[in-house]
C-alpha cells in the first residue's frame, strides 16, 4: 500500500474565511489539522514607530485604524495612557461619553463578529441583519465624530465635542415621497441621545432575532459545541482577555477588575462560559450586546439629566475654546501651542488598558520628556489569541479552523499593527 | 425520560430551523431598508468631514493667512504651504496642497485653523481619473470653497 505523507496546504491571505489578511500554514493528514502556522505581518503599518516622531495628539487618528472595528476602545487606551502620565482628571460627562460610546462600539464589533462568524460557518442572513443594526450605530459614530468609522474623537482631557442636538436627516428624492421619507426619519427627530434610545428599545428583539437563527440551530451547534476548546487554567497560561477567556469560564473583566472611568457607577455583569468551546464564546458575546444596551441605557439617562463640559478647561493639553482664541491674545498663543508643539509628558512610564470588545487593549508609553513618545506599546487583545491557533484547531477537521478564526474575532489591523 | 421524548420530537419536527426559516421569511416580506444610491442618500452629519476647501471672506478676500498651523497638525503630512508677503503688506499662501492619498480626514486641519479657511465639507463623491490629480492645490481648493460656501455656513451654524 502507498504511503501518504502530510500534505502542506496554504490557507490565505486571500480566502475571505481568513478575516482580512491571515496566512495560515497547514500541515494536513487527510481532513485533519496536524498543525496550523500562522503568517502575519501583512497589514503591517508601523503605528508604534510612527508614534515615535509625532505630538501625543497626532497618533489619536492612527489608534482608530488598529483594531477597525472597534475604533473608539482603541483611541480610549491610548488617552488614558496620556491622562495618566498627565495625571489629569476629566470631566464627568466625557467620562460618561466615552463609557456610552465603548459599550456602542462593543455592540458594533459584535455584530461584525456575529455576522462574519455566522457567515463563515454558512448562515448567510445573520450577516444582512446584524449590518442593519450596524448601520445606525455608525450614524451614531457619525453624527459625535464626522466620520463613520475613523472618529478621532476622544481626547487627551475630555471628547473633542458635545452630543449634537440634532441628528441629519434623510432628504426628499425623486424615488421617495413625503410621507415615506418621515417613516424612515421616525427615530431623528430629535437628538442623538433620542436617536440611541429609539435603537436601544429595537435592539434587544433583533438580538433575540439572531438567536432565533442560530442558538439551537442544529447546524450551528454543530460546527461550534466542542469546537476549540480551551480549558479556564490554559486560557489564562495563554495570555487570553476578554470574551475568549471568559468563554473558558474565567471571571476576568477589565470593566469590573479594574474600572476606568464611570463603569464602577454602572450596573451590569458579566457574562461568563463554562465549557470553553466556540459555542460558549458565542453565548457570551451574544450576552454581552445584551449587557451594553443596560450600560448605555443608565448612561443616556445620566446624560440626558446632567450637562457640563466635555473637555478639560486646560489650556496646556486642550485648545481654548474658538471664540476666545479669536479674540484673547492669550488664548491664541495656547491654540498655536497645542497645535503646533502638542504638550510635553513628565518622563514616565505607564500603562492603561481598556476592556476592548476583543479583550485587553493596553497601551505603554514611556515618555522622555518631550511632546512625542520615546517608546509606544500597543497590547493587542488579538495577538494572544492568534498565538494559540495552533492550539486550539489541533486534530480539528480543515473546516473547523473557519470556526476557530472565526471565534477568535480577528482583525489584522491590530495584530499586525 | 418525558424530556428526552420532547427532545427527540423536537429534534425530529426540525423545530429550531422552522422558527429560524420563520424570521428569515418574514424579512422577505419586509421592507428594504437599503437606499437606491445615487437616487437616495443617506443621512449626512453636519459634522462629516470629507474633501477639503478654502474659504473665502465675504468681501472676496481668501481667509488662510499662512500660518501653517494645518501643515503642523497634519498627522499624515499631507498638506505643503508656501507662503509669501503680498503687495499689501499681508502674508498669503502662494502653495497649498493637500495630497488627497496621503490625507487621513481626521479634521485636526480644520479644527487648528485659526481663521476658519482650510474646511472639510460634506463632498464625499470625488474621484481622480489620472493619479496625478490626487495633488488638490490652492487654485482648486479656492474654487470648492465659492461652491459650498453656503453649506458651509450652514454646517456650522448646525454643528450642535
Amino acid at each position: 500500500m502507498k504511503e501518504y505523507q502530510n500534505f502542506t496546504m496554504n490557507f490565505g491571505p486571500q480566502h475571505p474565511a481568513a478575516h482580512g489578511v491571515l496566512r495560515l500554514i497547514l500541515q494536513m493528514e487527510g481532513e485533519v489539522i496536524k498543525n496550523a502556522d500562522p503568517h502575519i505581518g501583512l497589514l503591517h503599518r508601523a503605528t508604534e514607530k510612527l508614534a515615535e516622531s509625532k505630538p501625543y495628539n497626532q497618533t489619536i487618528g492612527y489608534m482608530d485604524r488598529l483594531d477597525y472595528v472597534s475604533m473608539m476602545c482603541n483611541e480610549h487606551a491610548y488617552v488614558l495612557a496620556i491622562e495618566k502620565a498627565l495625571e489629569i482628571d476629566i470631566p464627568l460627562r466625557a467620562k460618561y461619553i466615552r463609557v456610552l460610546f465603548d459599550e456602542i462600539t462593543r455592540i458594533l464589533n459584535h455584530l461584525l463578529w456575529l455576522g462574519a462568524h455566522a457567515l463563515d460557518i454558512g448562515a448567510m442572513s445573520v450577516f444582512l441583519y446584524a449590518f442593519r443594526e450596524r448601520e445606525d450605530l455608525m450614524d451614531c459614530y457619525e453624527a459625535v465624530s464626522g466620520t463613520r468609522m475613523h472618529a478621532t474623537y476622544y481626547r487627551p482631557g475630555g471628547v473633542i465635542r458635545d452630543l449634537p442636538s440634532q441628528m441629519p436627516k434623510y432628504e426628499k428624492s425623486s424615488l421617495k415621497d413625503n410621507n415615506e421619507i418621515k417613516n424612515s426619519n421616525y427615530n431623528r427627530e430629535g437628538s442623538l441621545l433620542d436617536f440611541i434610545d429609539s435603537f436601544i428599545e429595537r435592539f434587544p428583539e433583533c438580538v433575540d432575532e439572531y438567536e432565533n437563527l442560530l442558538t439551537d440551530n442544529r447546524i450551528w451547534k454543530q460546527r461550534t459545541v466542542g469546537i476549540g476548546v480551551v480549558e479556564p487554567d490554559r486560557a489564562v497560561e495563554l495570555g487570553f482577555t476578554g470574551p475568549m477567556l471568559r468563554g473558558s469560564g474565567v471571571n476576568w473583566d477589565l470593566r469590573k477588575m479594574n474600572p476606568y472611568e464611570v463603569y464602577d457607577d454602572l450596573k451590569f455583569d458579566i457574562p461568563i462560559g463554562t465549557k470553553g468551546d466556540c459555542y460558549d464564546r458565542y453565548l457570551v458575546r451574544i450576552e454581552e450586546m445584551r449587557q451594553s444596551i443596560k450600560l448605555i441605557k443608565q448612561c443616556v439617562n445620566w446624560l440626558r439629566e446632567n450637562s457640563g463640559p466635555v473637555m478639560i478647561d486646560d489650556a496646556k493639553y486642550a485648545p481654548p475654546d474658538r471664540e476666545k482664541m479669536k479674540s484673547e491674545m492669550e488664548s491664541l498663543i495656547h491654540h498655536f501651542k497645542i497645535f503646533s508643539e502638542g504638550y510635553c509628558i513628565p518622563k514616565s512610564e505607564v500603562y492603561a488598558s481598556v476592556e476592548a470588545p476583543k479583550g485587553e487593549f493596553g497601551v505603554f508609553l514611556i515618555s522622555d520628556g518631550a511632546n512625542k513618545p520615546y517608546r509606544l506599546k500597543i497590547r493587542a487583545p488579538g495577538f494572544p489569541h492568534l498565538a494559540s491557533l495552533n492550539e486550539m484547531s489541533k486534530g480539528h477537521m480543515l473546516s473547523d479552523v473557519v470556526a476557530i478564526i472565526g471565534t477568535q474575532d480577528i482583525v489584522f489591523g491590530e495584530i499586525d499593527r | 425520560m418525558l424530556n428526552n421524548i420532547k427532545s427527540i420530537l423536537k429534534s425530529f419536527f426540525l423545530l429550531e430551523i422552522f422558527k429560524g426559516l420563520s424570521i428569515t421569511g418574514k424579512n422577505l416580506f419586509k421592507k428594504p431598508i437599503t437606499v437606491q444610491y445615487p437616487e437616495e442618500k443617506t443621512p449626512q452629519s453636519h459634522r462629516f468631514r470629507g474633501l477639503h476647501a478654502l474659504r473665502k471672506y465675504p468681501n472676496g478676500e481668501e481667509r488662510c493667512i499662512g500660518c501653517k498651523l494645518c501643515e503642523a497638525v497634519c498627522p499624515a503630512l499631507a498638506i505643503t504651504i508656501d507662503t509669501e508677503m503680498r503687495k499689501d503688506g499681508t502674508r498669503r499662501t502662494t502653495k497649498y496642497d493637500i495630497d488627497l492619498f496621503k490625507c487621513v480626514y481626521c479634521g485636526f486641519c480644520e479644527e487648528s485653523c485659526p481663521v476658519d479657511a482650510i474646511v472639510e465639507t460634506k463632498i464625499f463623491e470625488f474621484h481622480f481619473e489620472d493619479k496625478n490629480e490626487k495633488i488638490i492645490t490652492k487654485k482648486e481648493l479656492l474654487k470648492i470653497g465659492d461652491l459650498y460656501e453656503k453649506e458651509e455656513i450652514k454646517d456650522r451654524a448646525n454643528i450642535n
